[in-house]
């Protein structure tokens, strides 16, 4: 008995365990980069053989774990500059470090640690296998994003990795695509009219937005459920049939707007994409409101009224302050819905009132630039960022309220 | 309190905002166009120098053209017409003409004469085929491929035909998503005679032995439905040849230095143009007008070949081609109409596609999603 926990807790058998599994890891590898080369069944082999090499090498013969990882990570990095050149370098540096942290990481029986000391091997595979299933999730929701970051500075008009590129050359890279974005009126024009018609189209919505969830969670409004349901219904509807509906409507509107009161184009233009924008942007504010109005607190409208306050005070003074995360999200929703949408800004807006996804869209359609991938990588940046803001405001309140010790 | 300062503070800036911005754009005119290079060279050729002249017009660009006829019908319908000036190919623009969407014109009274003193109309000739249709260019749909991927030893293409000889020249293609052309290409490689093509596709069998043919390659195309996709394509590799507009072709070679060949064979000239909506108020109208007779004199139609490929629809606009506006090159040998380029060509037949388009798209289609 007590033998048996010895040898389940200490380093798993060399030969049994470590040199197979280094090596389907090489296996593996080695088929990928062999694909790469143009020759995947000799890549087979060689990853398989250089796996097991090292599943054994490194465990028996280099104790220094950072020793050997880094000589792994040198030689393999050296191989690839010899047959690719920079880029192959690249390659080969991140082939030996995956391939020496899981020769280590087999062979000194890490895989172990965060696992009972009880469980069966099936147990142990299943606890492993889940965290690189949870890994390769999070790949694959990222990759798609940061693949387009590199692309963005393509020297070349279009979305091809080029050889230059490959071999990270500076003659394959290029900012221009950028300079296009700041430079064209046709950018600036939709990058405009986007920070124009999205925080407009946010304010009406969130104000609208929260007075309709206040107004529908008090139990004497009659039809409750059913003005609800009216009020979601442009996030049900499919975006393309209420475009539709939204273009004939707003057009004899926009006609009634220039013809009889006599406004311009532009502005009736502006007004009709920013009523669109704010339909469909309320449904999210009301969601997010009336999730938050269910843990408010109603004794403390009444306490206010007691004190003498008016309504209106007791909602900027009292309700409004403790529902604010709910409609600060319900906003940032909007705003989004706003900035990201295009079905309805093509149907309702005329091109005077081109959105940065218009023009991405007619971008894409047209002429297939990278422009748009530079513009993609600003709006990511400008997106991580935003959140990164709120998350630490948030954090920050957090502590002022003392509501967690950090 | 704060709040409702704010929002009126917000709603105050955007009325003020709005009262400027209708001021300035009291000169508006929305044109539609095709996007890209093409668009480029009439914003160089046609629409800088005109703002040059009229500081106070302000131009903007709608890439539309591509779903004009539909686009231009719910306008109508809706009675908000927000285009001043379109650009279609000839086709379409019959289409709209023919529904009351486009406005007919007297080309001797709307068109500046040309600079040898030819009448509008003789200097355009047999190129306006509709009522409603301003020519601008002449343009041809033409294949190009890689040669770096052909395989070893094959013998550069010389022929549309080798967009059905998987054999010799194995790998993808990409052809347009709509019978046009294709179909006439199908029927001449499997040996029908040129002129007897459009009475061979006119038939039910004929329309049938040009599907049969298309099968052929069926598995091995790429449809693409913009003309910006196959220059993408064939420089990702994805495809050995591919079909597009020949100044697509020429800015993906010329100017932005792909290693790619051209195949005219077998072109196909079509004609692109502008209409001018119907329905437009007087103020907007005499814009356009003023517009259209600077953008399609002699000159100007000149103009636009420095920057794109595309023939110039006036006659008296010919001698007048010169050199790339930036990379200095003759444009004359990248023309379509270069007796070099011109060896084997087609002409978009109007009248034949007029009639049998539906019934053949129909088909197309259905034999697409089989």
């Amino acid at each position: 008995m007590a033998e048996e926990l010895v040898v389940k807790t200490g380093r798993p058998g060399m030969m049994r365990f470590t040199v197979p599994v280094v090596g389907g890891l090489g296996l593996i590898l080695g088929f990928l980069t062999g694909n790469v080369v143009g020759a995947p069944w000799l890549g087979l082999i060689l990853g398989a053989l250089i796996g097991a090499v090292l599943g054994y090498g490194l465990n028996a013969m280099v104790p220094n774990k950072a020793l050997g990882r880094w000589g792994v990570i040198l030689v393999f990095a050296l191989v690839g500059m010899l047959t690719g050149g920079l880029g192959g370098a690249l390659g080969g540096a991140i082939i030996g470090a995956i391939i020496s942290w899981f020769a280590y990481w087999i062979g000194r029986g890490t895989y172990r640690d965060d696992v009972p000391i009880y469980a069966t091997p099936g147990q142990t595979l299943w606890w492993n296998f889940f965290l690189f299933l949870c890994g390769a999730i999070f790949i694959f929701l990222i990759t798609p994003i940061l693949v387009v970051m590199p692309l963005s500075f393509n020297a070349e008009n279009f979305f091809t990795f080029t050889p230059e590129m490959l071999r990270l050359d500076p003659e394959g890279y290029s900012l221009k695509h950028y300079r296009d974005f700041f430079q064209t009126d046709d950018w600036q024009l939709a990058l405009k009219n986007s920070l124009v018609i999205a925080p407009i189209a946010t304010i009406i919505s969130v104000s609208l937005g929260t007075l309709a969830a206040i107004g529908l969670s008090q139990s004497h409004v009659p039809g409750r459920r059913a003005i609800m349901a009216i009020l979601i219904s442009p996030m049900i509807v499919p975006l393309i049939i209420s475009a539709t509906g939204m273009f004939f409507f707003y057009s004899t509107l926009g006609n009634f707007l220039e013809g009889s009161i006599g406004m311009s184009k532009s502005l009736v233009g502006y007004i009709k994409v920013i009523l669109a924008h704010a339909v469909l942007g309320i449904p999210f504010v009301i969601i997010t409101v009336t999730a938050t109005l269910v843990g408010f607190d109603r004794s403390l409208t009444r306490a206010a009224a007691n004190m003498g306050a008016d309504p209106v005070t007791t909602f900027f003074r009292v309700q409004m302050p403790l529902i604010l995360p709910g409609v600060i999200s319900g906003g940032l929703f909007a705003f989004i819905t706003s900035f990201d949408e295009v079905v309805v800004v093509l149907f309702v807006g005329s091109a005077a009132q081109k959105t940065l996804p218009w023009q991405m869209f007619i971008g894409l359609r047209e002429q297939i630039s990278p422009t748009i991938l530079a513009v993609a990588t600003i709006l990511v940046v400008i997106s991580i960022a935003l959140l990164t803001t709120v998350e630490l405001l948030r954090r920050r309140s957090e502590r002022l309220r003392g509501l967690s010790p950090g | 309190m704060k709040l409702i300062k704010t929002l009126m503070t917000t709603t105050a800036v955007t009325v003020v905002a709005g009262a400027v911005s209708a001021q300035e754009m009291a000169d508006d005119m929305t044109i539609v166009s095709w996007g890209g290079a093409y668009q480029n060279s009439q914003l160089k050729a046609y629409v800088e120098p005109y703002q040059e002249m009229n500081p106070d017009v302000n131009v903007v660009w709608d890439e539309s053209s591509n779903e004009a006829v539909a686009k231009l019908r719910a306008m109508n319908e809706a009675g908000n017409i927000t285009w001043d000036l379109v650009d279609v190919v000839a086709a379409d623009a019959i289409r709209l003409c023919d529904e009351g969407l486009a406005m007919e014109y007297e080309p001797d009274e709307l068109l500046a004469e040309g600079d040898d003193g030819t009448s509008a109309e003789d200097d355009f000739g047999d190129l306006i085929v509709s009522d409603c249709f301003i020519p601008q260019i002449v343009y041809s749909t033409t294949a190009a491929y890689r040669a770096d991927l052909l395989p070893d030893g094959a013998e550069a293409p010389d022929s549309i035909c080798a967009f059905f000889d998987t054999e010799t020249y194995p790998g993808k293609r990409a052809l347009e998503r709509r019978p046009i052309n294709n179909m006439e290409w199908a029927l001449l490689c499997d040996g029908v005679a040129k002129d007897e093509i459009y009475d061979v596709l006119a038939t039910e069998e004929g329309q049938q032995q040009a599907l049969d043919k298309l099968d052929t390659i069926k598995d091995e195309t790429v449809w693409w439905s913009a003309a910006a996709e196959p220059p993408q394509l064939l420089a990702d590799g994805e495809v050995v040849m591919a079909s597009s507009y020949n100044g697509r072709w020429f800015s993906a070679i010329e100017e932005q230095g792909q290693d790619f060949e051209m195949l005219w064979d077998a072109q196909v000239f079509d004609l692109d143009g502008w209409i001018i909506p119907t329905g437009l108020s007087e103020e907007r109208l005499a814009r356009v007008k003023d517009f259209v007779k600077f953008a399609t004199d002699t000159q100007r139609l000149a103009d636009q070949a420095k920057y794109i490929s595309y023939g110039p629809a006036r006659q008296s606009s010919a001698p007048l081609v010169g050199q790339h506006a930036e990379l200095g090159i003759d444009m004359a040998p990248h023309m379509p109409t270069d007796p070099e380029n011109a060896k084997n060509t087609f002409v978009y037949n109007y009248e034949f596609w007029a009639d049998y388009r539906d019934d053949i798209d129909a088909k197309f289609q259905s034999w697409l999603a089989q």
